[in-house]
């Protein structure tokens, strides 16, 4: 009992004394990750992708401007109330920029950043609002929110087979994630002539969703576009297969296409389709250099069959974005060390084009994303991907938002975001 | 009135209008509850012999089918690794009854739940720390169950039979014959019930206490397994599936704690009960009812029946 | 030697029955106290960086001992086991915002019991099955409420104010002049807040469960077909402790959101956190209150400990410290079942007995 309590008392003093350790001429980038719990198949992906790149900058290039980059981890298991302990142990420590990479953790976080001074990117999640830069000077979603990828993914549709007295399905997991996208086939479906059915799957019911495609079948809609996550993924489709709903008419978001959803299902899944916003594969310069610097001297987590995967090279796109953004911080304020409020102005300043993606290695990976002030999303375009039995294969251009539609919506919902909190810190953007 | 249209005739009508789909809906209550029942039976059959309320069986399920997917992948014969799941269950029992059961005999009821908690925290960490949180697919035809479906035309529109389905149900009732005839012809299940009844009374006319809580956890596991197969072929193997063991909970207040036939007659109800009211209730209440309408069901039989349709009346004296 | 109570004479029944009949408890209490509102604030925990200290630290394991507070004078005291305190939590949180919404000048604190009575209300409904029921049978019964609010948390787009994010979020509050709440809060103001609510609600804890419900909280919990038959009301007093116990549970919801997390999901009030608080209870203590602050701390902090020496000490990644603090937790739960099933608050009181004898037993 006593060398127990002397052994406690050893841990806690080398935890104290190594805690507070400062990190002083390393550029943090903190970033959340999942690689344990319901989620952990997703949040291992996106966890190896992120860090990868930047592991890649430090081997290659020794960091970005010359500096180490340090891609923290801390592990939240996709629960929100450890990603505020995560949050509070990378204060004070010079934090660059925050990947939460859940929705309730950027969330709590939100209304802290200005505050902390320390910007928040959220690519492919969070808060659809943050796209405006205005409303939201410290918060970014490049390069879509959820509900332009709506409207792209209508889009789609409708150069498919028409959108006019179709019935479109909407099956969604049960949480704010899920829900968010409602008001913009409320508000485009009187518009463009067709109904929607809503099926919502609530979090318990992820892997029990016949009753749900038995609704479908009831009803008959032409499309079915998901709103889904995890173990919810792989269910819907087998279960769409089962009802014999068509596979190529049965579309998911980009949360709802990776490799982990469909591998497993093989040939069964064939046909599905999904929106995504970065291209799968190997063949890019840039991901070449990670795997031949990273992942085969084994210098990080990742098996050499992860690069390529949907959510591994998404993740490095975040990365790259980032990285870019830290690059442009340096530039604009000629320090090394960048701070918080430096990145923020980098990632507003961001010039992703054709040319400098081509730079990167990474031609024909995505979109261009032209960073802005009063836009903090650059309204990003997503194309479609199916998946053909083993692979996802890439199937359209990239396809723009409804931008007309999806920024009026952007603006109410950032006012009403603001309109109940005092002292919220906006800017102007002229 | 209109509510009362949309309450009382509406749902009929779409019954009675779209009868292959009422058809396909009664066939999939009548699986997904088979699947609750099993659940529910591993919670039964660890109830009856130790009064032990397990909380654990849930995550038992995904034990089950998550060692026997990663055997498998291991390279290991499909028939090899089902060996392989049995042996290690036959381990856990005993160390379950070894570490824990043997320490707590005699407590209360609560603390022998709790303690099951924390054992399903163990189980958690331990499988995720060994086979990692990476959802894989059941090897349903490995195991030599069929695939594919039986297609019934039928009004115009057809009634899909998943095979893996019927495999499951007619499995289902192959087990609960031989646990019912276990149970009440065996001199082991005789002797598991005596324990049920009191320990030390138990005790003192020779059954062995110690001998019954390894096999009934064993038997428990391999329903498990059972469970774990047919589940993890509906949807992927991964921790999520633990989540429907909160399902067994309301089948178990039906169909009562101490009875086989009750989990699995409960596992109906409840199955046929939440697909049927889902599809053509379901959407005036803005669907996604199906969580707590089990509960709902179970709260009613709790108020009126608290012993369930087959479970023992307790009567208790000071 | 220094723990006994030779020379303290008691010449009142009402001296017999205080609180803390020793003086040594008494100064250990100050002590506690002045620790608490002193020297942490300034000093923080050595070492430990002072923001982390507050908000991943004492903030949160303040909160969960109201929580478990809450739940232990259900569980340990009356005897009634409850999955659903997560979703009371909730109830808590969403009936604050509620509130704040309503009357957007409401001093935050009123919100805050206003939001406790609320959910006391909400807990006596959901109570009302335990009249008939108990054991497991009431397991499933708070399980359904547990299910039943987290969807309505989510369909009831009302609570949340027709929210996109569908989640509740805290805004700056001030109170006589010092923002108290929301982004622009300092911790200490918020640490202080939550401190002193602790302190009160113990103390409020401590005089009930001494006093007339608080026995026939016990008596129902022991036997209760016996209790009945002197002369306890089974309404009542299951009744008062269900409400009691949501009281507490929905003023820690009301200050999680709003003192700690700053906005919130559904999912910080789903039935996992439920079981966490059980283990609090569990491993602090079934029906001890200085249980119920033992309890709060080590569940929370051994898996941050755990994590943090992991990641820097050894190496690890977070995978394993990850699957290993879960594994430790289970462990815990089981040990302390069959050691002692009444926690570490009883392991406490036989040092206390120790002490007292300590250095010459016998």
């Amino acid at each position: 009992m006593k060398k127990l309590f002397i052994g406690a008392v050893m841990a806690i003093g080398t935890f104290i004394s190594t805690i507070s350790l400062s990190f002083a001429d390393e550029l943090l980038v903190p970033h959340m990750t999942y690689r344990v719990g319901p989620f952990a198949a997703n949040g291992t992906m996106i966890a190896n992708g992120f860090t990868d790149y930047f592991l890649m900058l430090n081997e290659r290039d020794g960091g970005i401007g010359g500096i180490k980059v340090n891609p923290e981890e801390c592990e939240t298991g996709y629960k929100a109330q450890v990603g505020v302990e995560c949050y509070e142990s990378y204060r004070g420590k010079n934090a660059l920029v925050h990947t939460p990479n859940s929705t309730g953790i950027t969330l709590q976080i939100l209304q802290k950043a200005p505050e902390d001074e320390v910007p928040i990117l959220t690519m492919g999640y969070g808060l659809s609002a943050a796209a405006k830069g205005e409303t939201f000077p410290w918060a970014f979603n490049y390069p879509a929110s959820y509900w332009s990828q709506m409207t792209s993914i209508l889009s789609y549709i409708d150069s498919q087979t028409g959108l006019k007295g179709k019935k479109i399905g909407f099956l969604y997991l049960d949480v704010g994630y899920g829900r968010e996208p409602i008001p913009v086939l409320e508000e485009l479906g009187p518009k463009m002539g067709f109904e929607t059915l809503l099926v919502p799957v609530a979090g318990k019911e992820m892997q029990n969703q016949s009753s749900h495609w038995l609704t479908i079948r009831k009803e008959k809609p032409d499309w079915v576009i998901m709103w889904g996550w995890g173990a919810m993924n792989p269910t819907a489709i087998k279960e769409a297969a089962k009802t014999r709903f068509p596979l190529d008419r049965f579309i998911g978001n980009w949360w709802s296409g990776a490799h982990v959803d469909t591998q497993s299902l093989g040939a069964k899944a064939k046909g599905y389709l999904a929106s995504s916003y970065t291209t799968t594969g190997t063949s890019f310069p840039a991901i070449q250099d990670m795997i031949k610097y990273v992942v085969e001297p084994g210098k990080s987590k990742t098996k050499m069959d992860m690069p390529g995967k949907v959510l591994y090279n998404r993740a490095m796109f975040n990365a790259v974005l980032i990285a870019e953004a830290i690059m442009e911080a340096q530039k604009m304020t000629g320090k090394k060390m960048v701070t918080g409020a430096d990145v923020r102005l980098g990632l507003e300043n961001v010039k992703l084009d054709e040319a400098r993606l081509k730079e990167l290695g990474l031609e024909g990976f995505t979109a261009p994303v032209m960073g802005g002030c009063a836009d903090h999303e650059n309204g990003g375009s997503i194309f479609v991907q199916q998946w053909d039995g083993s692979d996802w294969i890439r199937q359209t251009d990239l396809i723009p938002p409804m931008t007309d539609v999806v920024q009026p919506l952007l603006t109410a919902a950032a006012e009403k975001y603001v309109s109940d909190k005092s002292g919220w810190t906006t800017q102007k953007c002229n | 009135m209109e509510i009362l249209y949309a309450i009382f005739i509406a749902p009929f009508v779409e019954m009675g209008s779209y009868p292959d789909l009422f058809i396909q809906a009664l066939w999939d209550g009548f699986v997904a509850g088979t699947l609750y029942g099993l659940i529910a039976l591993g919670f039964v059959l660890i109830f009856k012999a130790s009064g032990v309320f397990n909380f654990s069986q849930p995550i038992l399920v995904v034990l089950a089918a998550l060692s026997l997917v990663s055997f498998y992948k291991m390279g290991i014969p499909a028939w090899i690794s089902v060996i392989l799941v049995l042996i290690m269950f036959y381990v856990l029992a005993w160390l379950v009854e070894r570490l824990i059961l043997r320490q707590l005999v005699n407590q209360d009821g609560n603390i022998l739940f709790m303690s099951t908690i924390g054992l399903t925290f163990i189980i958690i960490g331990a499988a995720q720390w060994i086979f990692g949180g990476v959802p894989n697919a059941m090897i349903v035809n490995e195991l030599g169950f069929p695939s594919g479906s039986l297609e019934w035309p039928i009004f115009g529109g057809g009634v899909y039979f998943e095979m893996i389905d019927v495999s499951a149900a007619v499995i289902a009732v192959i087990m609960i014959v031989i646990l019912a005839v276990f149970f009440s012809k065996t001199k082991i299940g005789r002797g598991l019930r005596a324990v049920a009844d009191d320990h030390q009374a138990a005790l003192s006319v020779g059954i062995s206490l110690n001998q019954i809580w390894v096999i009934v956890w064993f038997v428990a596991g391999i329903v498990a397994l059972v469970t774990g197969i047919f589940w993890g072929a509906r949807s992927d193997v991964s921790f999520a599936l633990q989540i429907i063991g909160f399902k067994a909970l309301p089948v178990l207040i039906i169909g009562g704690f101490t009875s086989i036939q009750g989990a699995i007659i409960g596992g109906l109800i409840i199955g046929l009960g939440e697909k049927i009211f889902e599809i053509y209730w379901g959407p005036l209440l803005g669907s996604g009812v199906e969580g707590w309408f089990a509960y709902v069901i179970a709260l009613v039989f709790l108020l009126y029946r608290p012993q369930g349709l087959f479970g023992d009346k307790l009567i208790e004296r000071v | 030697m220094f723990y006994r109570e030779t020379g303290q004479f008691k010449s009142k029944y009402k001296e017999e029955l205080a609180a803390f009949p020793l003086a040594e408890d008494k100064v250990g209490i100050i002590i506690l106290l002045v620790i608490a509102y002193v020297f942490i604030p300034i000093f923080g925990i050595p070492g430990l960086p002072f923001e982390f200290t507050m908000g991943a630290i004492m903030i949160p394991v303040f909160i969960f001992t109201i929580t478990t507070l809450g739940l232990n004078i259900l569980l340990g005291f009356a005897g009634q086991i409850s999955l659903g305190t997560g979703a009371f939590m909730g109830v808590g949180a969403y009936s604050c915002y509620k509130i704040m919404t309503i009357f957007p000048d409401l001093n935050i604190i009123i919100c805050v019991i206003l939001s406790g009575l609320v959910t006391a209300v909400v807990g006596m409904i959901f109570g009302l099955p335990s009249l008939k029921i108990k054991g497991f049978y009431l397991i499933v019964a708070t399980l359904a409420a547990q299910f039943f609010l987290e969807w309505a948390f989510i369909r009831v787009a009302w609570l949340y104010n027709y929210n996109d994010s569908g989640g509740i979020e805290g805004t700056n509050k001030e109170m006589f002049g010092l923002i108290v709440s929301g982004p622009q809060s300092d911790a200490l103001t918020r640490y202080f807040i939550v401190l002193t609510l602790l302190v009160l609600l113990t103390w409020l804890a401590s005089n009930v469960i001494r006093g007339r419900i608080g026995r026939s909280w016990m008596m129902i919990r022991d036997m209760d077909i016996a209790a009945e038959l002197i002369g306890v009301r089974p309404l009542t007093a299951k009744l008062s402790a269900f409400a009691f116990s949501s009281f507490y549970i929905g003023i820690s919801g009301a200050l999680m959101v709003f003192f700690w997390l700053g906005a919130a999901e559904v999912e910080s009030f789903d039935v996992s956190h439920s079981f966490t608080y059980l283990f609090m209870v569990i491993i602090g203590g079934l029906g001890s209150i200085t249980g119920s602050y033992m309890g709060a701390a080590l569940v929370w902090v051994i898996p941050v400990l755990i994590k943090e020496i992991g990641k820097t000490v050894f190496g690890f990644d977070a995978f394993i410290m990850e699957n290993f603090s879960i594994i430790f937790l289970g462990v815990a739960i089981v040990v302390i079942l069959i050691v002692e099933p009444h926690g570490l608050a009883r392991l406490w009181q036989i040092t206390k007995q120790k002490l007292r004898l300590w250095p010459f037993p016998y």
